[in-house]
């Protein structure tokens, strides 16, 4: 349906400032790292750091935004997910020989089985845990703790109390090297899934009326709901989503630290309610920002003030809450 | 007299340790505008909130079309074929004028499947929403927020419309605007119910009134009884018609 008088109508500026600041920060970067090389390498690696951040924030954003759960226990799918990974790339071992592509798939088949056992977990999560404590913020609170918890507990119990390698297959270790700049490989990979991950939820959410009804019911369930659509059947899917997202982002945590710890989770925890409170409750695309922010803070912060980088992110979330104190890209009628 | 398409027997709703509706008896008959009248916290707001199962009755029944929805989810009394615009409009503020008439309608799943005649028709009743299709709900005035909110309840055919004052803080203007939209729909026969404070509105569109106090219904009958009976309507509302001529 297109209308003439709709032309002569302006419509909804969009709103550049946000991303407009982190080309900004990506500026100011290069004079205060002085090294062109150095700035691009780090650039890069702060690029693909926030797009796992993203990730692994995305679907915490959403279930946040949809569904005003404060899910403290996000992280325990972060570590199922990563846990996973080493489960299939160490039963996949052998793959570790044999060619790029059968490498490449030896990861894809984690990611993906991770994703399913992560949603899966999620779905139990929702019905035990969230679906009692709908509407109340404090017990949210203690009991996705408490969740996570638990979680952290059974993971020691199925994979031991110690770190485990996750080491990068071959064919993604190593750098490429783009004049004196060392691009690396995996960073490079990360970063094209986040993108993917972005599009694909860009898409859905602007382009699908499943995306529709998700942000109509960011705003107001309860209208949702009087247009006759089950709200609670979209509630349980983003949830499901979020933390399928969550067990793919605890994958491509785990190689990037290649490590993983039964306390990953709750290591990045903190990190991603700093995302997702800098990109505005229930926004995606803040998400996405304030991933990237994040990421390359990190970066530049820790190369010029390793001691500066224990908080730069929590002085990042000050400095933007306090120009907009609803996020980069708030969600109204919350 | 036929049977009511929708009947509320003997109601009461709790919120929370509050008891807001206390024995709430009225029938809506089918095609005609049935008005809810009453002071400020007479339970008009709670009733339209009941019967969309957004509060659960603690007693009594509604019935729609012989049905028992009383005990139905939201999404379940809506796909009877019930449409609700709140007091508050409802509105997606984030989401376009086209994007929030594609939700309205739920068997489209995109702006080219809405039903072009009868969008229209909504045009031609609120031609704002023609103009302002693509803009952001949220920067619509009050006035474009209402029309909208009655067009999302009118995109596609609906047995029960429920509307709770549409007139609330309107410009005089957009307030006969909105009555010659509903005139239009009353001419269609369409049924509906309408929760109003503003009385000549309510004359001017009424077939059938119910009156509400302290969470019950204190008076039933044809609107046009109530109309011409000032001491009636200072008795129930607190005003009477001649007051605001």
């Amino acid at each position: 349906m297109s209308t003439n008088a709709a032309a002569t109508v302006p419509q909804a500026q969009f709103d550049w400032r946000p991303l407009a600041l982190l080309l900004g920060l990506m500026a100011l970067g290069l004079p205060a790292v002085g090294s062109a090389s150095t700035w691009l390498t780090l650039t890069v690696a702060g690029l693909a750091m926030g797009m796992i951040i993203f990730v692994i924030a995305s679907g915490l954003t959403l279930v946040f935004g949809l569904m005003d759960v404060l899910n403290f226990g996000h992280g325990v799918f972060i570590a199922v997910g990563a846990f996973m990974a080493t489960s299939v790339m160490g039963g996949m071992s052998t793959w570790a020989g044999e060619s790029t592509l059968a490498q490449l798939a030896s990861v894809g088949v984690a990611m993906l089985v991770a994703m399913a056992v992560a949603g899966a977990i999620g779905l139990a999560f929702e019905r035990v845990i969230v679906r009692p404590v709908y509407g109340l913020h404090l017990k949210q609170i203690l009991i996705t703790m408490g969740g996570m918890i638990v979680g952290e507990e059974i993971i020691k119990v199925i994979w031991g109390p110690q770190q485990i390698a996750l080491p990068l297959p071959s064919s993604l270790t190593g750098s490429w090297l783009l004049g004196s700049a060392s691009i690396e490989k995996y960073r490079v990979l990360a970063a094209g899934i986040g993108l993917l991950v972005f599009a694909v939820l860009a898409y859905t959410l602007g382009r699908t009326k499943v995306g529709l009804l998700i942000r109509a019911g960011v705003q107001d369930r309860e209208m949702v709901e009087s247009l006759g659509y089950r709200i609670r059947r979209l509630f349980v899917g983003v949830f499901v989503a979020g933390s399928a997202l969550a067990g793919l982002g605890g994958v491509m945590w785990g190689l990037y630290q290649q490590t993983v710890t039964p306390q990953i989770g709750a290591q990045v925890n903190t990190l991603i309610f700093i995302v997702i409170i800098i990109g505005g409750l229930g926004s995606t695309l803040g998400c996405f920002a304030g991933a990237l922010l994040v990421g390359l803070m990190a970066n530049y912060t820790g190369f010029l003030a390793p001691k500066v980088a224990l908080f730069s992110n929590i002085g990042l979330m000050v400095a933007i809450l306090l120009w907009r104190p609803q996020g980069l890209y708030p969600v109204t009628n919350r | 007299m036929a049977d009511p398409i929708l009947a509320l027997r003997g109601v009461h709703t709790h919120i929370g340790a509050y008891h807001i509706l206390h024995g709430v008896d009225f029938d809506v008959p089918e095609g005609q505008v049935t008005m809810l009248l009453g002071r400020n916290g007479a339970g008009k707001s709670t009733t339209l909130r009941t019967i969309m199962g957004l509060w659960q009755a603690s007693a009594g029944e509604v019935r729609f079309r012989g049905q028992a929805i009383h005990r139905l989810a939201t999404p379940d009394i809506a796909g009877l074929g019930l449409a609700y615009v709140p007091e508050s409009m409802g509105i997606f503020s984030d989401l376009t004028v086209k994007e929030n008439m594609v939700l309205a309608a739920r068997q489209a799943r995109n702006a080219n499947e809405l039903d072009t005649q009868r969008l229209e028709w909504i045009f031609g009743l609120f031609p704002a929403l023609k103009k302002f299709w693509l803009y952001p709900a949220g920067k619509l005035s009050g006035g474009q927020k209402q029309m909208l909110a009655v067009a999302r309840a009118i995109c596609e055919p609906r047995a029960l419309i429920l509307i709770d004052e549409p007139s609330k803080g309107l410009a005089p203007s957009i307030i006969q605007n909105l009555v010659t939209a509903f005139n239009e729909l009353k001419r269609q026969r369409t049924t509906i119910l309408l929760v109003e404070q503003n009385f000549m509105m309510a004359r001017a569109l009424g077939d059938q009134v119910a009156v509400m106090d302290n969470g019950q219904v204190v008076h039933r009958g044809a609107m046009a009884e109530l109309a011409e009976d000032e001491a009636l309507q200072q008795r129930l509302l607190g005003l009477s018609l001649g007051a605001h001529q």
